[in-house]
């Protein structure tokens, strides 16, 4: 049996043919070399990530995370949510402490579920992986499972925002937080702890609907990376690695750079260095292809 | 003007606090803002405010009904919260702003054509059809949303990049037909059917 089982929720942009598949397969071959199970809540819908927001209102948008809390309570009963989006986690917690503040909110949102015969309780705990990472495996519980140390990398470790704030991972810093950094040096390779722009907004959705203003700014984390010598970054969350990774020929365009620079995950470094292989890392779904792990990855 | 804006101006009349008080999410945090400014300082758009987040709270406690909600400001928040983080009160400002956000837009106040608002939309018309979001029609929804002419000039400029989506398995060409959809997708629409009525009939009970 599984050391750890959560219940998963995966999220939209995780599903086959978007744009984080790759991240749910990194994240599948971490888990299972980490004795960790994952039950996917059954029929899951969308959190109505940040953006949602000025179509759905308050309630609607709360409703959404109320739907899957409630349908985690009633398949996955007893296990804690467990998001590796940042979105998913940020909206299905908001909602769990909005609807245990408010209790005509909870009313409310139990009122809506009972068209279709399901109950809000809010008992489960809802976390990101990297919490369950940073606090149930430990930084050394990672280590015992390196078979192939990232060795002479040096890795730009980018939290971004809702990885971060506002609830924060393991009671970190939200102006500098170090987890990253450690997942980092565990699984052998080089952080940079001085990397300036490790909580720089990307624009988030407004790469979509304002792309001038996000990518000056998603330009700033890329050249800081350079600066401080990065051969990739390193983020937890979706949003954040296909804004940082897939709009650098833009940026080029726009700014007369040579951008090149590989937007991993977490969970791509631990799959390499936990001896999988690039397939199972999900290197295959860079846009900018980070050779340097397909190296050691290919040993 | 819409009907339910010119209630509200008769309703509150006297106080634009109280009417932000009653009818934004969190708006009752508004008076606690005591105007240091970090919020301001804090966020990543900040320069292009029009008016930021402590002047907006400091506009509402002066009545500037107008200039507060058809302002584009609050629809430059990115939903980073670092001005949740930094605030020495507390003043959940993120929310706060998307509340005012979508209390303008309720109010018919929003300026035509503001793209956020636009994409905003889209988005969650997008996550009701299937209960989950297809990227494909996302974006191409985007690229469309001022009609057929400037759509193909966007799909066009924006070519490589879907091709090295699609190259890397992370964009798929199938989803435009169907895609992936929640399997209860009736009660899905029921259940947020309902909240939606739920939330109408609070902002609507204004006799």
């Amino acid at each position: 049996m599984a050391k750890i089982e959560l219940s998963f929720y995966p999220g939209c942009s995780s599903q086959k043919g978007a744009t984080s598949s790759n991240y749910l397969v990194s994240a599948q071959t971490m888990c299972e070399e980490l004795d960790i199970q994952l039950n996917e809540i059954p029929d899951w819908n969308c959190c109505g990530a940040s953006i949602g927001y000025g179509g759905g209102g308050e309630l609607p948008r709360l409703t959404l995370s109320a739907r899957n809390i409630a349908l985690s309570e009633e398949h996955n009963s007893g296990q804690e949510i467990v998001a590796t989006c940042a979105a998913c986690w940020l909206s299905t917690r908001e909602a769990k402490e909005r609807l245990h503040e408010d209790e005509q909110m909870f009313k409310d949102a139990n009122a809506a579920l009972s068209e279709a015969g399901l109950k809000y309780k809010g008992e489960s705990n809802v976390r990101h992986m990297v919490e369950v990472l940073v606090e149930d495996i430990g930084f050394d519980g990672i280590k015992a499972k390196v078979k192939k140390p990232l060795e002479g990398l040096k890795i730009a470790g980018y939290v971004g925002c809702q990885t971060n704030r506002p609830f924060g991972i393991a009671g970190e810093s939200f102006e500098n937080p170090q987890y990253l950094d450690k997942i980092v040096e565990s699984v052998g390779a080089d952080s940079i702890p001085t990397y300036e722009k490790k909580v720089q907004c990307c624009g988030g959705a407004l790469a979509f609907s304002e792309p001038e203003k996000s990518q000056e700014m998603i330009k700033g984390i890329i050249e800081a990376a350079y600066d401080n010598g990065a051969d990739m970054i390193v983020t937890p969350c979706p949003l954040c690695q296909a804004n940082v990774e897939i709009y650098q020929d833009n940026i080029n365009e726009t700014y007369g750079t040579k951008f090149n620079m590989p937007v991993v995950y977490y969970s791509t470094l631990m799959s390499v260095a936990f001896g999988r292989s690039a397939t199972d890392a999900a290197l295959n779904g860079q846009v900018i292809p980070a050779k340097k792990l397909e190296e050691i990855a290919n040993k | 003007m819409s009907d339910l804006n010119t209630a509200m101006i008769e309703k509150y009349r006297s106080s634009f606090l109280k009417e932000v008080e009653a009818n934004v999410e969190e708006g009752e945090w508004v008076k606690m803002c005591m105007q240091c400014g970090v919020c301001s300082g804090s966020c990543p758009l900040g320069k292009h405010w029009d008016h930021p987040p402590q002047e907006i709270f400091m506009m509402i406690r002066a009545g500037k009904r107008e200039d507060v909600l058809s302002s584009d400001s609050m629809w430059m928040c990115t939903s980073c919260y670092n001005c949740i983080s930094r605030c020495p009160r507390g003043l959940p400002i993120t929310h706060i702003m998307h509340g005012l956000a979508v209390y303008s837009k309720r109010l018919g106040l929003t300026p035509q054509k503001q793209p956020t608002a636009e994409f905003s939309q889209i988005f969650w018309d997008n996550l009701m059809k299937k209960g989950r979001v297809n990227e494909l029609k996302l974006g191409l929804s985007m690229y469309f949303k001022d009609g057929f002419g400037q759509g193909i000039k966007n799909a066009m400029a924006n070519q490589k990049l879907g091709q090295n989506m699609m190259k890397a398995k992370r964009m798929n060409a199938m989803e435009f037909f169907g895609g992936h959809s929640v399997k209860d997708l009736s009660g899905f629409q029921k259940i947020i059917k309902k909240a939606q009525e739920i939330e109408e009939g609070n902002i609507k009970d204004f006799k």
